[in-house]
């Protein structure tokens, strides 16, 4: 019999749709949207202060040929597709954002959060690129220092030390949340296929009530981990999914894989299980040093080096019983797709196929990624 | 009658039918140009079979591969044309080590086989650069046709073609022919690109056998083996149905 997902997960899954009423609603009511691009961002300070924070991130290939009209052709298609959401005004939340969050990661971004901060009230943090120094970690503590003082003051508001203590409090359960949901893939045949799943994790980025949205997910965990999917291909190989943000490809890629009989395990990117292998430090006396530790600790590949990234894989490949990594990479994205070397050899020494695919928005190359795909899970069965 | 398997390869080009027997030996062998429609060339493919004597419907199987491998219905499986070139490589050439060089219409693969399976791949981006496609528009604004483009080649020497993208490589070549360049020496320089995107490719595969074979619809074309042979410094093997090397793979798997 086929298992039906509960209609709590359709609701999240649509979260990025449903959201636009409830945001437009808390506006109204005079409450304050802020918007983030990265996992990064400081969102506990956000949270402490007030505001809804919800994603920005540009999934969409609709908004890039307007984003074009100011940016480069040859750039990463995330940052065309958010500022081209911001120019179109397609974006009810970057339209309703009092606030739009950025950080220096990548220097596409960087540079087009410039030219958002024309139209939009922008605040950059300055993002150490690596965790090394003996001054990164201070520098990333003085910033939300800055930050910190900068809500005050624009905003009126005043964030305490126990705010802020409450506020990681709050986001670690929800991150532990999260991280259950993505857990649920390690079964050997999981309750839910990976795009059903990247579609909920997508809606979680506009979650505005976390409490609730806790006990929720823990409850869809509970229930879930007790059922088997039909969407899912008993005995197919089991892919990681590495590399970019891949919200705008996910559809095209983790469909293609789905569709050649192998299932997505685990999501190793910025919106599946990096951000979320850590916690905030709630022992740490200093709650600034705590948040601190934990977003440099962030495997991202703006950081220079990277060895967070490369700790996680060993671990994922046994808990997530990981066949072959498919590093989905987006067009013009130095940093992953430099790094997917790096990955590679990691691979290479775990005996684990290893495969990267750099694709953009667009349906162009649907037929050769899908095609290449299929033969690098064709050579996993051989 | 014995029992006979089909693989039919349906390129950007042309497509290509084998039908082995029991033993896994070509007993015939089909080439025609793909055309406007793969459903169509499918059909037709179907109907010349059934004339000869190996109709689909009374065959053991039947794979389809090549970016039109959907469009023929009575497949019983697809297949990549990746698995499919590495397979039949194999057995054409009766190495198990092998690393195949398709340089296909519509794109190039460097595919590495190991212990007689496909251990590493790796394609052309999603443009023509360094494909057979881009053989064809070059051979087209000379005015010749590829053979002719290979003979005046081997005479040549002395250009070069900077432009990986076939339309600015096309823009850089007519004006080659405006500045009065002989067609000879375009004609190197427009084997030499391709033979040098292909070799960076070949580098990109990780611990590939330098047992080098030239599969796809170029095996006749004496110079670009050659050339391949000069710029990777490994023989370089094809033979006449090496353009069926993807049929073979998809009949024999």
């Amino acid at each position: 019999m086929s298992y039906e997902l509960p209609a709590a997960f359709e609701e999240f899954a649509a979260g990025r749709q449903s959201g636009f009423l409830r945001v437009k609603e808390r506006k109204e009511q005079g409450g304050k949207v802020a918007g983030t691009f990265c996992a990064f961002t400081p969102v506990e300070l956000l949270d402490a202060a007030g505001f809804l924070a919800a994603s920005l991130c540009g999934m969409s290939n609709e908004t890039i040929p307007i984003a074009e009209t100011e940016l480069p052709k040859n750039i990463c298609p995330l940052v065309k597709s958010s500022y081209g959401f911001y120019l179109s005004d397609k974006c009810p939340y970057t339209y309703f954002a009092d606030l739009i969050v950025g950080e220096t990661t990548c220097d596409a971004k960087k540079k087009m959060y410039e030219m958002l901060g024309k139209g939009k009230n922008v605040y950059t943090l300055h993002l150490p690129q690596g965790i090394k120094a003996p001054y990164a970690k201070e520098q990333w503590i003085s910033e939300l220092h800055r930050f910190h003082d900068y809500l005050e003051e624009a905003f009126g508001v005043t964030i305490t030390d126990d705010d802020l203590r409450k506020a990681a409090e709050r986001r670690n359960e929800f991150r532990a949340a999260r991280a259950r949901m993505l857990n649920l893939l390690s079964a050997d045949v999981p309750p839910v296929s990976g795009t059903e799943l990247y579609a909920f994790l997508d809606g979680l980025g506009f979650v505005f009530d976390l409490d609730e949205a806790i006990k929720k997910v823990n409850d869809l965990a509970d229930e879930m981990s007790k059922h088997v999917s039909d969407k899912v291909t008993p005995g197919g190989k089991r892919i990681l999914v590495t590399g970019c943000p891949i919200g705008g490809v996910y559809k095209k890629a983790v469909g293609a894989i789905e569709a050649n009989g192998a299932n997505v395990v685990c999501y190793e990117n910025c919106g599946g299980i990096k951000p979320l292998r850590n916690s905030v430090d709630l022992s740490n006396p200093d709650i600034y040093d705590a948040l601190a530790e934990y977003y440099l600790h962030i495997g991202c590949s703006v950081m220079t080096p990277n060895e967070e990234r490369l700790k996680m894989y060993p671990e994922l490949f046994k808990e997530f019983k990981v066949d072959a990594v498919l590093d989905l990479d987006l067009q013009a994205c130095h940093t992953y797709i430099i790094e997917g070397y790096t990955i590679k050899q990691l691979c290479k020494d775990y005996g684990v196929p290893y495969m990267q695919l750099e694709t953009d928005y667009s349906e162009a190359d649907a037929g050769q990624i899908s095609t290449r795909i299929a033969a690098f899970l064709e050579t996993l069965e051989d | 009658m014995e029992k006979y398997s089909i693989g039919i390869d349906i390129g950007s080009t042309s497509a290509k039918t084998v039908v082995v027997d029991e033993n896994k030996r070509i007993i015939f062998t089909d080439l025609q140009p793909t055309g406007w429609s793969s459903i169509e060339t499918a059909e037709g493919i179907r109907k010349l079979l059934a004339e000869k004597g190996f109709d689909p419907a009374g065959a053991a199987k039947v794979i389809a591969t090549g970016y039109g491998r959907i469009s023929v219905p009575y497949a019983t499986k697809t297949v990549t044309e990746i698995s499919c070139h590495g397979k039949g490589a194999v057995q054409l050439f009766g190495k198990n080590n092998l690393t195949v060089i398709d340089i296909g219409g519509q794109d190039t693969k460097v595919i590495s086989v190991v212990d007689g399976s496909v251990r590493d791949f790796l394609m052309n981006d999603k443009c023509s650069a360094g494909t057979g496609r881009f053989l064809e528009v070059m051979a087209n604004s000379l005015g010749v046709s590829l053979p002719t483009l290979c003979d005046m080649a081997e005479q040549g020497g002395g250009v070069k073609i900077s432009s990986m993208c076939t339309v600015f490589a096309e823009s850089e070549v007519i004006s080659l022919i405006g500045k009065g360049e002989s067609r000879e020496n375009i004609a190197y320089a427009v084997v030499a690109s391709i033979i040098e995107k292909v070799v960076s490719q070949v580098g990109r595969l990780q611990g590939a056998s330098t047992n080098y074979c030239l599969t796809g619809g170029l095996c006749d074309m004496e110079y670009i083996r050659a050339s391949l042979e000069k710029a990777l410094g490994f023989p370089v093997v094809t033979c006449p149905d090496a353009r069926f090397a993807g049929a073979l793979g998809a009949a024999i798997r």
